[in-house]
């Protein structure tokens, strides 16, 4: 491969630099900013406080299922509450919310060498339109009647009836409002993403020189853009089924002995505009997931990401084949059976880009100079729970497979490990990267130990298990597990195993927001580069750095973001903005 | 270090805990036991890949830890190995999917000698209607569902009379013998599931969905909904008696015909099935009394 010159891979600035809007009073520097790392971290505070909600509802739920008949206040009602605002909280408002507008705002400007978004005051109302479907959302807990309790798939036609929680009341008219506003604040902060990517980046910066953070948070929230459309547009007709009576989702219908006055909607209509998005969702959140836990292996190990070129290409390829998936969340849905067969196929095809992404994380261990600090501890407990919980996507993707095990306990095992555990401990793993960019300090090394082995291990004691009950037939979405032949006494226990574990697992995340807290202020001074990284966050004049980012000139990109362990270099690592050719430059471009 | 060791006991402990563990599924009582086989393909392909990758990954995080001195490798890529993983896998992948499709063909195809019957689902109990001597059963429409007529069969429609409709109560099915089971719903989505069976489909309100098994044994199975219908959905309870060929037809003798359950009756008697499914009303709470009181 050619050597690499700064010469021939700089082409020079074709246009000025913009004038960003500078802040002129603490409401405009803290409050109503347009700098995306204080929209950063008000996206990832709000997400981080409904998020807790989300944790407590699920502490409630796993009290019924742990300790059946042991607490009166717990209805099916308010079961079916609990269940549906933890799912729709934790999909949408925490991890969408924070991979895209958390970590896609602090990082995108920082590693494209850009001085904020293209867009800042886009971006600003962005974030307060989602704190308003926050707000939305919330409010529903104390609408009379209650949030909804439809299942955070809100199928119709039992999400807008009687029978459901909030049906006939003001929990779905308040949730599908929050999510409508959801869609509409989170474009606004995806097209400037994509723009940013595509227009904004520093000289040098090529597409193929872009950290693999970059590239997850940038296909995904091109993804995002294409998804949630359908989502949009299933709210707004559940809307009016709900408020207007039209009949887009409800067929004719009787009611415990009453006619309703619907006919000749489709309620599998729905199920497609839902999953068609919700698919995607997935993979929106798992492909930030994908670049972070790269990075964070890659400095971490000391060593280039192993295939890079076929790391993005994979990302792609993901991203395009999760549009042709989303039925084999239907396969029992009651649609034209023979969707199974192409479902089937496409969706075992989507194991292989997923495997070579798995392979090349741990081929980036292999002859590297392991560090285990706590970020790298969190991307190899990632490994495990994704790999777990991608190898049992492939028993429910396989149709046939997926009959018995269809909603039940497997699916929720499933699920949680590949798209609730996977993710989030990659995020535990980026905030303890990341903190010491955003804050200056690091995070606690002991109270930052504790919570990873809680956290890892007690998630991975909590899901492995579940699967199990799943294949005993135990279906999801039971307020209660009495009176059924096939629950026996020990699936009881193993249940109440599970729920004590998620109390202990839920306690820990106590402790890190403790260390969070305390760190501010005590953390120990952690200098502009402590991870001695390559990607230009880490080049900053200032840290935490100021508004515009870069001081006076904006970095110039001479090589890939993976300069790690260059043999002829002095130091283990080469940032992306340092000049010149070393020995063996064997950079893909 | 301590990550390196966790990592090799969580591969060997869930590798235990799966060949241990008392929790299994039901003795299967349907002709599906190709889906158990699929099953089990599945766990040793996706569990040797499992041990693999962590274990990998154990000897990695072990092997090359830092030390002082220590630099990495350099080395960006490998078309070679990568090219090699990517077949590997897919090898692996058409494993899977091929067993899977196969088995999928059969579940879809429903056998000429299968028995049509009929499982109507509403919030929340199960009713059933099964053919009567002309072998058919008769045309039904949500527009028509009435108390005496609760599940909605055209009454103009002259296969529709002799159908023996069991109204809020036992299945009773023969065994040995392949039934092809039409699945309706008058109000949301429920699931027809029996897990000893293996077999589950969705009813939508406004479809006809089916799927078909052949009960391999005798024996009284519980009917779940596996599709949230509402508050009462854990409570939508049910049950199917496989029987004996004499038993069945012993059964099926007691039955009565949509013809004899619509006509004129005396005073007095004409709610009996009104008492059962519609007194309630829209009234949610009442009607969740009644299942919890069952």
């Amino acid at each position: 491969m050619v050597d690499v010159t700064p010469a021939d891979a700089v082409p020079p600035a074709e246009v000025g630099e913009v004038e960003l809007y500078h802040p002129h009073s603490w409401w405009t520097r803290y409050v109503f900013s347009q700098d995306a790392k204080v929209i950063a971290v008000q996206y990832a505070g709000t997400a981080t406080a409904i998020g807790l909600v989300a944790l407590v509802l699920s502490w409630l739920m796993r009290l019924q299922l742990g300790f059946p008949g042991t607490f009166d206040f717990i209805t099916p009602e308010a079961y079916y509450q609990f269940i549906t605002m933890h799912g729709m909280i934790m999909v949408i408002y925490l991890l969408t919310a924070l991979f895209l507008g958390g970590f896609g705002n602090y990082l995108i400007p920082l590693m494209v060498g850009a001085r904020d978004m293209v867009f800042p005051y886009v971006n600003m109302l962005s974030y307060w339109i989602y704190l308003l479907a926050v707000l939305v959302l919330v409010s529903s807990f104390f609408a009379p009647g209650g949030p909804t309790g439809a299942g955070w798939t809100l199928y119709p036609p039992q999400a807008i009836m009687t029978g459901t929680p909030g049906g006939q009341n003001w929990g779905i008219i308040l949730m599908l409002s929050s999510l409508i506003l959801f869609i509409i604040g989170f474009t606004m902060g995806g097209l400037n993403y994509v723009v940013t990517v595509l227009q904004g980046r520093t000289r040098g910066m090529t597409l193929m020189r872009l950290p693999l953070t970059v590239w997850g948070i940038f296909t995904a929230t091109v993804m995002a853009l294409l998804a949630f459309p359908a989502l949009f547009v299933a709210c707004v007709m559940m809307l009016l089924d709900r408020a207007l009576g039209t009949s887009f989702f409800m067929p004719a219908i009787v009611e415990m002995g009453e006619q309703l006055q619907h006919n000749g909607g489709s309620p599998i209509l729905f199920q497609h505009l839902f999953w068609f998005f919700g698919h995607p969702e997935v993979y929106i959140v798992a492909l930030p997931a994908f670049g972070i836990v790269s990075d964070l292996i890659s400095t971490h190990a000391r060593k280039n990401i192993f295939g890079y070129r076929m790391m993005v290409w994979a990302i792609i390829a993901i991203g395009a084949l999760s549009f042709v998936v989303w039925a084999h969340h239907m396969y029992v849905s009651g649609m034209h059976p023979y969707f199974g067969f192409f479902f089937a196929t496409t969706t075992l095809i989507i194991a292989i880009p997923t495997a070579i992404k798995v392979y090349n994380w741990v081929l980036t261990l292999w002859r590297g100079d392991i560090h285990l600090t706590i970020p790298m501890l969190f991307a190899l407990a990632f490994i495990v729970t994704f790999v777990n919980g991608g190898l049992t996507g492939l028993f429910l993707g396989n149709v046939v497979v997926d009959v018995p095990l269809s909603d039940t306990m497997f699916v929720v095992a499933h699920f949680h490990m590949v798209m609730g555990v996977a993710p989030i401990l990659v995020i535990f793993g980026a905030i303890y990267h990341w903190y010491p960019k955003v804050t200056g300090r690091m995070l606690d090394e002991t109270l930052g130990r504790f919570h990873f082995w809680v956290t890892f291990l007690g998630a991975y004691l909590i899901f492995f298990p579940m699967h199990y009950l799943g294949l005993m037939g135990i279906p999801r979405r039971y307020a209660e597990l009495t009176d059924m032949t096939i629950m026996t006494e020990s699936a009881h226990h193993l249940n109440s195993f599970i729920s004590i574990m998620a109390f202990i697992v839920g306690f820990a995340q106590m402790v890190f927001l403790f260390n969070l807290i305390w760190s501010i202020r005590h953390g120990r001074e952690a200098g502009g580069n402590p991870w001695r990284a390559t990607t230009l966050e880490w080049q900053t004049p200032e840290t935490p750095p100021a508004h515009g980012n870069f001081g006076k000139e904006l970095p110039i990109v001479y090589r890939w973001a993976y300069d790690y362990s260059v043999p002829g270099a002095k130091e283990d690592f080469i940032p992306q903005n340092v000049p010149g050719s070393f020995a063996p430059s064997r950079e893909p471009i | 270090m301590a990550i390196a060791l966790v990592l090799v006991l969580i591969v060997v402990g869930s590798v235990l805990f799966h060949l241990l563990s008392p929790w299994w599924w039901t003795p299967i009582a349907s002709n599906w036991d190709y889906i158990d086989n699929t099953i089990i393909i599945s766990f040793w392909i996706t569990g040797a890949v499992f041990s693999a990758v962590v274990l990998f990954m154990a000897y990695c995080v072990f092997r090359f830890r830092h030390r002082e001195g220590n630099r990495a490798a350099y080395e960006p890529e490998n078309r070679r190995l990568e090219w090699w993983l990517t077949v590997g896998t897919a090898i692996g992948v058409t494993t899977l999917l091929v067993p899977g499709l196969f088995v999928w063909s059969r579940f879809v195809n429903v056998p000429s000698d299968a028995t049509e019957i009929e499982v109507i689902g509403q919030q929340w109990q199960w009713s059933f209607r099964l053919p009567g001597k002309d072998g058919k059963l008769g045309t039904s429409d949500t527009r028509d569902v009435t108390a005496d007529n609760p599940l909605g069969v055209i009454p103009s429609d002259p296969n529709g009379q002799d159908d023996i409709v069991v109204e809020a109560a036992d299945l009773h099915l023969p065994v040995g013998k392949p039934v092809k089971v039409l699945l309706r719903s008058i109000d949301v989505l429920h699931d027809f599931y029996i897990p000893e069976f293996r077999a589950k489909m969705d009813m939508i309100p406004g479809s006809v969905t089916y799927f078909w098994f052949t009960p391999t044994r005798t024996g009284t199975f519980q009917v779940l909904c596996a599709e949230l219908c509402g508050q009462g959905h854990p409570l939508m309870h049910g049950e199917v008696m496989v029987d004996t060929e004499q038993d069945y037809l012993a059964w099926l003798g007691q039955q009565q015909t949509f013809a004899q359950l619509s006509a004129p009756k005396q005073t007095g008697s004409a709610n009996r099935l009104s008492e059962k499914t519609m007194a309630s009303g829209l009234d949610v709470g009442a009607k969740l009394e009644t299942l919890e009181a069952r």
